[in-house]
């Protein structure tokens, strides 16, 4: 409140009427835009909140309209755990998402680098070519890609055909990094040039260090990109158990458990609860991509 | 013609080498991409255009039809209209509420003094939930027998919509996800906001601008180019819609998976429908792979107008480079 009126403290003392008014519209204000903001939260807040409470009823009061539960069921989660395929589930998941961060990331680096810093003809052709990549549906090229993958290099059933193609640079995570490594001066790559590196040391020693916290956010989106992915697994994966991502088996696990709401919400709370875990050790970073990505110019 | 061969007379000796080696290092740094771009692009976008002329079912060889394909899905595909339909009501409505309320959030969270930072966080979470969990949180939220939210607004005696159940209220159902998970337009408008100068706002008040004055011909002209860039993006990710209809019809229909059955997309009654999930019905649930292909290009088409749209755009992407 002490930040809204703002006033030094010696002023207060003789309040006169004009300054009476001014300072009961600042506390209105407050008091009206933190009581929309409390009204905010709560919408964002409270699916949140029923899914957790819901996953902790039993399977008799979850379907009931009761919103506490009457006997906090934590032994639900390890129904979940116990789920023939979740552990898997989970191992896929870890794998498409490590394994596909990984390769998304080392692959675009030095694409990004060529189109932010290199100068040379087709260069703004490929950044067009770039950003219209990133924003073709993955549907439009499915079928060749499907046929690609499953008739000629037999790989369906696995998820193969979504982490392969991330070591070939992907369209966002190139744009992104782009966009991030514009913001470096050129007088740090023209310092390193005087020294003596080459474009790859350049990259290397001077660059990378700078761009961490572009690295970072790509890191995150491609991470949080495969940790979400349905269509991809639903494509490539779906007539194998065995290659079933999160996203994926949670879908099936609430048509196993058509009823039970309560197991389904506790799934979903395990397939939720990584995600916003990382947000909270990398917010920053995450901010930072999703300006980047939209706001400068 | 001659300041040409001129300049090439003078040109240092070594140059076209290190011309050469500049090309060499630029193609190089961007061989991951090429070979991405012609593997995972250009070669399934032209393969595409090639299946949409052809019969084919995935285990007989292909064969020519010519344009059978094109006319089936416009004329007798009884998906296709429909899900068309679905996009513009999503564009004119989704989109646009996703607009403003993400303006209304990001204004709001500028205004907030007192722990910023809380009310910053639980307004971006929501969009962090995967689609999936998300959209299966809302289908047992809006599931209208025993949902809390029906148990809510029939306590307080507002008669209780179907939601995804109904097929007049599962897109509003589908909008609200939508704004829950409004986060990344928060966070793009907030910096847009704070970027306005401050003193346009200080010479408003003096000239004794009223807040909706203020707003109106301060705030919007400074951020109209981000408001753009929301609209277009918006309808670009609204082609690409597929996740949330999928499996809030899916949830809500109580199809089970496997054992044989095959759940036919849109429910309630083609109301979900969506123009990627034609590509998946068509290609994956009746393996007619070449009308399949005709639904991709026209989404290819749709999608890459507004693409286009946004690269003429100053300032949207930062095309102009150095």
């Amino acid at each position: 409140m002490a930040q809204v009126l703002d006033k030094p403290v010696e002023l207060r003392a003789p309040v006169t009427p004009a300054e009476r008014t001014a300072r009961r519209k600042a506390l209105m204000e407050w008091i009206a835009v933190h009581s929309l903001g409390v009204a905010a939260a709560l919408f964002f807040t409270l699916p949140f909140v029923f899914v957790f409470l819901t996953s902790l009823m039993s399977d008799s009061q979850a379907l009931s309209r009761d919103l506490i539960p009457h006997t906090w069921e934590w032994g639900n989660y390890r129904k979940v755990f116990d789920t023939p395929g979740f552990l898997t589930w989970w191992k896929n998941t870890l794998i498409y998402a490590g394994l596909g961060t990984v390769l998304t990331v080392v692959s675009s680096i030095p694409v990004a680098y060529a189109l932010a810093k290199f100068r040379f003809r087709g260069r703004n052709l490929s950044l067009m070519l770039v950003i219209s990549m990133m924003m073709l549906p993955p549907q439009v090229v499915i079928i060749p890609m499907y046929l690609f993958w499953a008739k000629q290099l037999d790989l369906s059933g696995t998820l193969w055909p979504l982490i392969i193609p991330m070591a070939f640079g992907d369209a966002f995570s190139i744009f992104l990094l782009r966009q991030f490594l514009m913001t470096i001066p050129n007088e740090y790559l023209d310092a390193a040039k005087v020294d003596g590196c080459g474009e790859f040391k350049t990259l290397v020693r001077v660059v990378l260090p700078m761009a961490k916290p572009g690295i970072a956010a790509v890191a995150l989106f491609q991470f949080f990109y495969a940790w979400n992915d349905y269509f991809g697994p639903q494509i490539y994966a779906s007539e194998n158990p065995g290659a079933w991502t999160l996203s994926y088996g949670l879908e099936s696990f609430k048509g196993a458990h058509h009823t039970d709401w309560n197991l389904t919400m506790a799934a979903t709370v395990l397939v939720m609860a990584p995600v916003i875990l990382v947000f909270f050790f990398a917010q920053k970073a995450f901010v930072e991509g999703v300006t980047l990505t939209g706001v400068k110019g | 013609m001659s300041t040409v061969t001129l300049a090439k007379k003078r040109r240092p000796p070594g140059l076209a080498a290190k011309q050469r080696k500049q090309a060499l290092r630029t193609l190089a740094f961007m061989s991951p991409w090429l070979i991405g771009f012609a593997v995972f692009f250009a070669y399934p976008l032209i393969s595409t255009v090639y299946f949409s002329f052809m019969h084919y079912d995935g285990f007989k060889p292909p064969t020519w039809v010519g344009t059978k394909n094109w006319t089936y899905v416009f004329k007798n595909y009884p998906y296709f209209w429909p899900a068309m339909r679905n996009t513009l009501w999503l564009v004119v409505v989704m989109v646009s509420l996703r607009v403003v309320f993400g303006l209304g959030v990001g204004l709001l969270i500028t205004k907030i003094k007192t722990a910023t930072g809380v009310f910053r966080t639980l307004f971006y979470l929501p969009y962090l939930a995967p689609p999936v969990a998300a959209t299966m949180a809302f289908a047992f939220l809006l599931n209208p027998g025993t949902g809390p939210v029906n148990s809510l607004l029939e306590k307080v005696g507002i008669p209780a919509p179907g939601w995804f159940n109904d097929p007049t209220w599962s897109k509003p159902a589908l909008t609200l996800l939508a704004l829950w998970g409004i986060g990344d337009l928060m966070v793009i408008f907030m910096a847009a906001l704070l970027d306005v100068p401050q003193e346009q706002y200080e010479a408003a008040e003096l000239d004794g601008a009223s807040a909706w004055q203020r707003f109106r011909y301060v705030t919007l002209p400074n951020i109209s180019p981000i408001v753009m860039f929301a609209v277009v993006t918006g309808v670009i990710q609204t082609m690409q819609y597929y996740t949330q209809p999928l499996i809030a019809g899916k949830v809500a229909s109580g199809v089970i998976q496997g054992a044989g059955t095959q759940f036919e997309p849109g429910y309630p009654e083609k109301s979900t429908l969506t123009l990627p999930q034609l590509v998946y019905n068509l290609g994956f649930q009746r393996f007619d792979y070449g009308s399949a292909c005709v639904v991709a290009l026209v989404l290819f088409a749709l999608s890459m107008v507004f693409t286009a749209f946004l690269m003429r755009r100053r300032g949207g992407l930062n095309l102009a480079g150095d």
